[in-house]
């Protein structure tokens, strides 16, 4: 291959680069940074609106494996074997069973209701924990936005999850949240047919539904109210230690005799087909705006490179005249076009891991169902400066190539 | 091709230039003159007819060849200096020898040469937009004879300058003539013609007079006080 056509459209686009008007080159460049930018952050929040979401769930709800019982059935038999199985994994780092049953939960339940009018009331799922274990878990403590976390030896007192009170869930009616209640109101409590009166310790706040939506208390004596001596609990969430292969664990238990009432899953896995999909989904939206903004840099550089060539057909018509080979002539309009793609990339990395990410970190985006993070993976990145890059190739030389391939003389006399 | 209607512009024309000749053609608008250039020098395809050079049929060499032929043994002059903009004078002399594969240094020491060939030594990294028309035009004989052609086109080189510095222009090429090379230029100013070797004229594509003459005694750029 003859380098000289190479070495000749460096030396061509470098002087233009350098030479040509600072305004236009930036512009350029600045459109290529918003366009790399609109590839990766766009589709980044996308995919993070799920992955913050799987986040929440695996830290604040499942752990790393979370054991249900199978289908129909209403317990995981043998949990104190799990428990102890779980335990003698190197993996394991937390363990903690929880106890699940309906209740029913009422404020300002001494006040008779006026004809017609309901008592403030819900109906939601209340869950038996170990405070302490509950807390190494998942972080239950840390969700706790007013009043206190559950003591070890806590008794008639609960926490509620901030979508059961009508403060943090705006405009819910009677039936959807309780209207007149807040900590350290006592509330009628009723599991089983059996009421108590219990008072709210604290409110926890959670993007979650599983957490969001419970009431807590301590597990020994929600078994006592509910009279069950069985260990037999409803949820395991297990921790995992950082680094932890979720399948490695999960398959360590599943060949473990663990009784066949027990569904392990892994915590993607326990989030079911919905996440998956609404993942799978928003891949798809992100993949479908980001190639709107690669279309848009691609026609930008066509334009750019085109309106250069048209309005420079004369000197490219000399040049040939003189002898420059055509290829010469687009290797230097290649190179401008990466060259723009490259730089507009550089500042885009640039603003991205230097800037946008870490707010986005330290600034999680406040959505309904997850707390909104940028993902941003070194591989994707790359991948989408490698698609910029391909789109800009091929709008700069497809101009070049036209406006090249014109007669010589055409060009230099301008026909 | 005029619109849709084939004209033949050039017709019959039997022309045989001799290394070291000093050629101008001459004739009014629309005679052929730049067509005839543009045959001679491989920038036109002709109907019919075979360009020659060295005995060699140079005529239907493929686009890459004809490039390559014209790259390494012509040098062109146009009338509107056709410098490029962004490339300063040394380095518009340079693009054809780096085409040629020479090294930075040596593409940069022939461009040095050839720009104090036509004396513009001192003005090697001044760009076109600081350059004066003439010392453009002396930028681009520059750039037509740093890599030694066999051949120089010139394509009316003094049409854009004034008296005084189409005489510079005018001048340089008798120079490069002097020392051995060959130059086929289209003008339409008779009097710089005259001073050629031989006057070819044109007229209705055809040739009207082909006179071999003594290059006039009296410089007409005297005046200008140009030597």
């Amino acid at each position: 291959m003859d380098p000289n056509p190479i070495k000749v459209g460096f030396f061509l686009a470098i002087r233009q680069i350098i030479r040509s008007t600072p305004w236009t080159t930036g512009l350029i460049i600045f459109i290529m940074t918003l366009t790399f930018l609109n590839l990766v952050v766009v589709s980044g929040i996308l995919l993070g609106l799920v992955e913050g979401s799987s986040k929440a769930y695996r830290a604040q709800y499942s752990g790393g494996i979370l054991i249900k019982p199978q289908p129909l059935l209403k317990y995981i038999r043998g949990t104190n074997n799990i428990l102890k199985i779980a335990a003698n994994l190197s993996e394991v780092g937390a363990v903690s069973p929880r106890y699940l049953s309906a209740a029913k939960i009422e404020a300002d339940y001494k006040k008779i209701p006026a004809p017609n009018q309901s008592t403030d009331s819900i109906n939601t799922v209340i869950a038996g924990i170990d405070p302490k274990n509950e807390n190494e878990a998942t972080a239950l403590a840390s969700l706790v936005v007013e009043g206190e976390y559950l003591d070890l030896t806590d008794e008639d007192v609960i926490l509620v999850g901030s979508s059961l009170l009508k403060k943090y869930t705006l405009g819910a009616i009677i039936g959807q949240a309780l209207q007149n209640a807040q900590v350290g109101d006592k509330v009628r409590l009723t599991i089983n047919g059996y009421p108590r009166e219990v008072t709210i310790k604290g409110v926890l706040k959670s993007k979650i539904t599983d957490v969001n939506g419970r009431i807590y208390m301590n597990e020994g004596w929600f078994r006592r109210i509910v009279s069950r001596s069985s260990n037999d609990s409803s949820e395991i969430a297990i921790k995992l230690r950082p680094g932890s292969d979720y399948y490695k664990v999960k398959d360590d238990l599943a060949r473990s005799s663990l009784d066949k009432s027990a569904l392990v899953q892994t915590w993607d896995e326990s989030q079911g087909e919905f996440f998956k999909q609404l993942a799978g989904t928003f891949v798809i939206l992100g993949n479908f705006i980001g190639g709107i903004a690669l279309a848009v840099s691609s026609v930008t550089i066509f334009i750019v490179i085109f309106i250069n060539a048209i309005t420079r057909k004369k000197y490219i018509g000399i040049l040939k005249g003189i002898g420059i080979k055509g290829g010469a002539i687009t290797i230097s309009y290649l190179i401008q076009s990466l060259f723009y793609s490259l730089v507009g990339s550089l500042i885009g990395l640039g603003l991205l891991y230097g800037a946008i990410k870490p707010y986005f970190d330290q600034n999680p985006i406040d959505f309904p169902f997850s707390d909104g993070i940028l993902v941003a993976t070194y591989s994707g990145t790359l991948f989408r400066i490698f698609l910029l890059f391909s789109a800009t190739l091929v709008a700069g030389y497809i101009p070049a190539k036209l406006i090249i391939r014109k007669k010589t003389l055409d060009s230099i006399l301008g026909r | 091709m005029i619109g849709d209607v084939a004209q033949s512009i050039i017709n019959g024309i039997d022309l045989k230039v001799e290394s070291g000749e000093f050629v101008a053609i001459i004739g009014r608008s629309g005679a052929g003159k730049s067509t005839l250039l543009y045959l001679l020098s491989l920038l036109e395809y002709p109907d019919g007819g075979t360009v020659s050079i060295d005995n060699n049929e140079i005529t239907y060499y493929n686009d890459a060849k004809i490039t390559d032929y014209r790259l390494n043994n012509f040098g062109f002059v146009f009338q509107e200096y056709a410098l490029l903009p962004e490339l300063n004078s040394w380095e518009n002399v340079a693009v054809p020898l780096k085409m040629q594969g020479y090294g930075k240094k040596d593409a940069y020491r022939y461009s040095k040469q050839a720009l104090e060939q036509v004396d513009l030594g001192k003005k090697l990294i001044n760009l076109p937009s600081q350059l004066s028309g003439g010392e453009q035009q002396r930028v681009s004989i520059a750039r037509a004879i740093a890599h030694k052609p066999k051949i120089i086109f010139a394509d009316e080189p003094t049409a854009s300058l004034d008296s005084m510095r189409a005489c510079e222009i005018f001048n340089i090429f008798l120079k490069l003539n002097r020392e051995g090379q060959t130059i086929i230029m289209v003008t339409h100013e008779k009097e710089f013609a005259e001073m050629t070797h031989r006057v070819v004229e044109l007229n209705d594509g055809k040739i009207i007079s082909d006179r071999r003459i003594e290059p006039s005694s009296t410089n007409l750029c005297n005046k200008f006080n140009i030597v």
